[in-house]
């Protein structure tokens, strides 16, 4: 989705100046919030990895055309989304934590939570 | 400090005791079907519910999931293990070893039984939690309470009644009760655990799909009113992110979460809440100006790319489109045009008005109280509520069996309407403060104070009063009767119990032979096989439309032609309910014009609907009824014999009201009677074979009745029936 996202903006760019604004604005943002926190940097170098992992195995599916057996293509696939999704709602606990959700307390959570995915996925793959 | 922890603790003292009494009526007005009748499994698809369990016990999960059963449907079987809901039936079978680990070997019988009360307990503690999260502890310790004993519940959760719905309800209160916290906190955990138990709600009922599309639509309002928040994203992903890949753990729904429309909703949203993230991000950063003109554009375009690959994938199948039942839920008519079989079922009916008083008596009004107090507060949970309020009370009156997911949120909105009246009318503290104040007001206004918050209180504490009065009351004489055994009275007004259902199965299961095949209506099929163990053709799971329409056609079909179709099949015994002796109304005769729909629906050239009614366009059994209703197989097998309990003339029939005379019922030549239960609710009859001089059964019959003429009277082997009225 965020890849489409940015596709899309780099192609609407051209046309209008204030998507260009737009986004250098948000990278700039971007880069000011993650120079200088590791935790930060070691967290999207994750998510972005999970991305690649992600898109590798669906155009894998698409390209070979036949995504048999359907549970081991799923599990590999929804464990990256799943873990992409788990882990951009640690980031955001990172960057200003919920009330009442303390920054340990949501790692151990996530950890629980991943720990949970990974063992549905590993049942799916068979 | 000591104070107010001595305070806290005889707060939690008391909650604790609430609770324990709760659970303790909740239980107890459970089993007034246990005292009343026995202990024993309810209606029909209990009956299958407890032959699976059964199954599990004795040869494990693993075959449990690869159960191929072939007493059911035959020829063909059911893949049973794939085709059902397994966790009503393996926490049973957890309990069960459970109980036997600690030194309690309990009959599994009893564990079934005992099942749906236990769980109602469990209800009542979700519910107090998700009112808390609501509105606050009193109104939570008020909804457990009415959750604890409201009929529309307890309609399912007898003793006896052992169904996916026992235990679906209180999942469906805890994933809630999760998801609740998890909106509120954002935390991973909640989220998690919300998943957990959605999942274990996929693998106990079908109804999940209600959970698959009611948080996503609050995610959705939510995100339409601008209540996005990043408690949101993380709640809501990680709930459909676990939960969507649990679901599809469960054999029975397999991919459906990435195929079926009924599920898209939720990846819909998925998709939306990623880019709401994102949007909110690049919003923190820039002005609002630029901000609007990039969101426009983007939405439009995304909407039209969803829109088109939603069609674009179900056209090219890889989708599949909405289901039968989907459709049924807004067009009332649906079902009874495309689906006979979905009308068929009187739970799918609509409800009748008196329904939604009789199963939550003074809570239905204030019901409505409750869903504007919550709209004035208008919290993100909420929204929830609402939501749910307004989406359950639409299909509650659609569907009788829906009733039954309405009646929590009906607890949870009533209870916050007492409780916040109780707020202000059962606070008699203010008076203490006021008299601190130099008080402004006169004595005479104290007083009217003090009698209106009293009449009040008094009033509301006497509607609880009935309530809780109509609530017992109506367990006691309407739901907890198992349906297998029928309450009646002798003619002195003594109770007396009709069991000719068991007494029929039970001659079944000991006096034909293991492999005898049952044909009879769909209906009966789980109970002939839970109780008789013989095999049948069709049964109430109802997968295969085409083959109840054969057992339809061999019912509407005259006699020889119903052999014929019966033999091709390897029927051995025929299977009919007939009330017309003791006034049974939920009979085969009467069930008979779904027969005749269900199977004109596939052969329309053979079976047609009009015939069976007389020319007026009634639906009569005497002299008037229609040639083809009086030759049909299920007319022959209802009231064989049945005039010769009335001097043999006319017999009266006391469901209909109508005269049926002997000469419409006529002989049977291709079937034998070899069974008539004690008020002949029950009537067994056996394929006759082949005629060894090769005639066709039909002349042999008339061969045997001309020469039996001449000698004596034909020595017909009857079971002795006297009646019992």
């Amino acid at each position: 989705m965020v890849s489409k996202i940015a596709k899309r903006k780099a192609e609407a760019s051209g046309s209008s100046s204030k998507f260009s604004e737009t986004f250098s604005a948000s990278w700039n943002a971007y880069y000011k919030q993650v120079s200088g926190n590791l935790h930060l940097r070691l967290i999207d170098s994750f998510l972005v990895v999970l991305v690649a992992a992600g898109i590798v195995q669906f155009l894998f599916a698409c390209i070979i055309g036949d995504s048999f057996p359907l549970n081991a293509f799923l599990a590999g696939f929804c464990a990256c989304v799943g873990q992409f999704v788990l882990l951009v709602s640690l980031r955001m606990q990172w960057v200003e934590p919920f009330p009442g959700v303390s920054r340990d307390r949501a790692f151990v959570e996530f950890v629980g939570g991943s720990l949970v995915l990974h063992f549905l996925s590993l049942h799916f793959v068979n | 400090m000591a104070q107010s922890q001595a305070l806290r603790w005889i707060q939690l003292l008391l909650k604790c005791t609430i609770f324990l009494s709760m659970t303790g009526a909740a239980v107890s007005s459970r089993l007034f079907s246990v005292i009343r009748f026995e202990s024993i499994i309810h209606e029909f698809d209990p009956w299958f519910n407890f032959r699976a369990t059964k199954y599990l016990v004795n040869h494990g999960f693993y075959k449990f999931l690869n159960w191929f059963d072939d007493r059911t449907w035959y020829p063909l079987g059911r893949v049973t293990g794939g085709t059902l809901y397994p966790g009503l039936m393996a926490t049973s079978a957890a309990v069960w070893h459970g109980l036997r680990k600690i030194g309690l070997p309990v009959d599994i019988r009893n564990v079934c039984v005992m099942f749906a009360p236990a769980f109602s307990g469990v209800t009542a503690w979700a519910t107090y939690h998700l009112t808390c999260e609501i509105k606050d502890s009193g109104a939570g310790l008020l909804a457990a309470a009415f959750i604890a004993i409201a009929p529309g519940y307890i309609s399912r959760s007898v003793a006896g009644s052992y169904d996916n719905e026992a235990i679906a309800i209180t999942l469906l209160m805890v994933t809630f009760m999760f998801w609740i916290k998890a909106m509120k906190t954002g935390s991973i955990m909640h989220s998690t655990l919300a998943a957990v138990f959605y999942f274990y709600m996929v693998s106990a009922w079908g109804g999940y799909v209600f959970i698959t599309n009611l948080i996503p639509l609050h995610v959705f309002i939510l995100i339409l009113m601008g209540r996005y928040s990043t408690r949101l994203y993380s709640a809501y992903t990680t709930w459909y992110a676990i939960g969507t890949m649990a679901s599809m753990q469960i054999p029975f729904v397999g991919f459906l979460p990435i195929r079926s429309n009924d599920h898209m909703a939720a990846l819909g949203v998925f998709g939306l809440t990623q880019i709401v993230a994102l949007g909110s991000f690049i919003k923190s950063q820039v002005s609002w100006a630029k901000f609007k003109t990039v969101m426009v554009v983007s939405i439009a375009f995304l909407l039209a790319v969803g829109v088109f690959g939603l069609f674009a994938l179900t056209y090219f199948g890889y989708i599949a489109p909405w289901t039968g039942r989907f459709y049924s839920l807004w067009d009332t008519n649906y079902a009874k045009i495309h689906i006979p079989i979905i009308a068929s079922v009187s739970e799918h009916q609509p409800t009748a008005w008196p329904a939604f008083f009789f199963d939550t008596q003074f809570l239905i009004w204030l019901f409505p109280a409750g869903v504007f107090l919550l709209f004035l507060e208008l919290k993100d949970e909420h929204v929830f509520i609402i939501a749910y309020s307004v989406l359950c009370s639409y299909f509650a009156g659609v569907m009788v069996r829906l009733m039954l997911t309405l009646t929590p949120i009906i607890c949870v909105c009533s209870a916050v309407t007492i409780s916040k009246l109780f707020d202000v009318y059962a606070d008699f503290s203010s008076k203490a403060t006021d008299a601190t104040v130099a008080s402004p007001i006169s004595q005479k206004t104290r007083i009217m104070t003090l009698v209106t918050k009293l009449t009040v209180c008094g009033t509301f504490l006497g509607y609880l009063y009935l309530f809780v009065y109509h609530c017992t009351w109506v367990t006691s004489n309407a739901y907890s009767s198992p349906s297998v055994v029928l309450p009646s009275r002798n003619q002195d007004g003594s109770p007396a119990l009709i069991d000719d259902f068991r007494e029929a199965y039970y001659w079944l299961r000991m006096n034909t032979a293991d492999d005898a095949k049952v044909a009879s209506w769909w209906d009966y099929g789980y109970q002939i096989g839970g109780m008789a163990d013989r095999t049948t053709l069709v049964d109430n799971n109802t997968w295969n439309n085409t083959h109840i329409a054969i057992v339809g056609k061999a019912m509407s079909s005259p006699e020889e032609k119903a052999y014929e179709i019966l033999k091709e099949h390897d029927v051995d015994y025929v299977l009919v309910i007939f009330g017309g002796l003791i006034g049974f109304s939920g009979d085969d005769i009467n069930k008979f014009l779904w027969m005749v729909r269900i199977s004109e629906g596939i052969w329309p050239d053979e079976i047609k609907e009009r015939e069976y009614f007389t020319s007026s366009g009634e639906y009569r059994m005497d002299e008037a009824a229609p040639q083809t209703m009086k030759d049909s197989l299920m007319y022959k097998l209802s009231y064989y014999r049945f005039p010769s309990l009335f001097n043999g003339v006319e017999g009266t029939d006391r469901v209909r009201g109508q005269r049926i005379r002997q000469q419409d019922v006529g002989e049977l030549d291709y079937f034998e009677e070899v069974f008539t239960s004690e008020n002949w609710i029950v009537r067994l009859y056996q394929l006759k074979e082949q005629d060894p001089l090769g005639r066709d059964l039909h002349s042999a019959g008339e061969f045997a009745r001309s020469s039996a003429r001449g000698f004596k009277k034909r020595i017909a082997k009857k079971p002795s029936v006297d009646v019992r009225v």
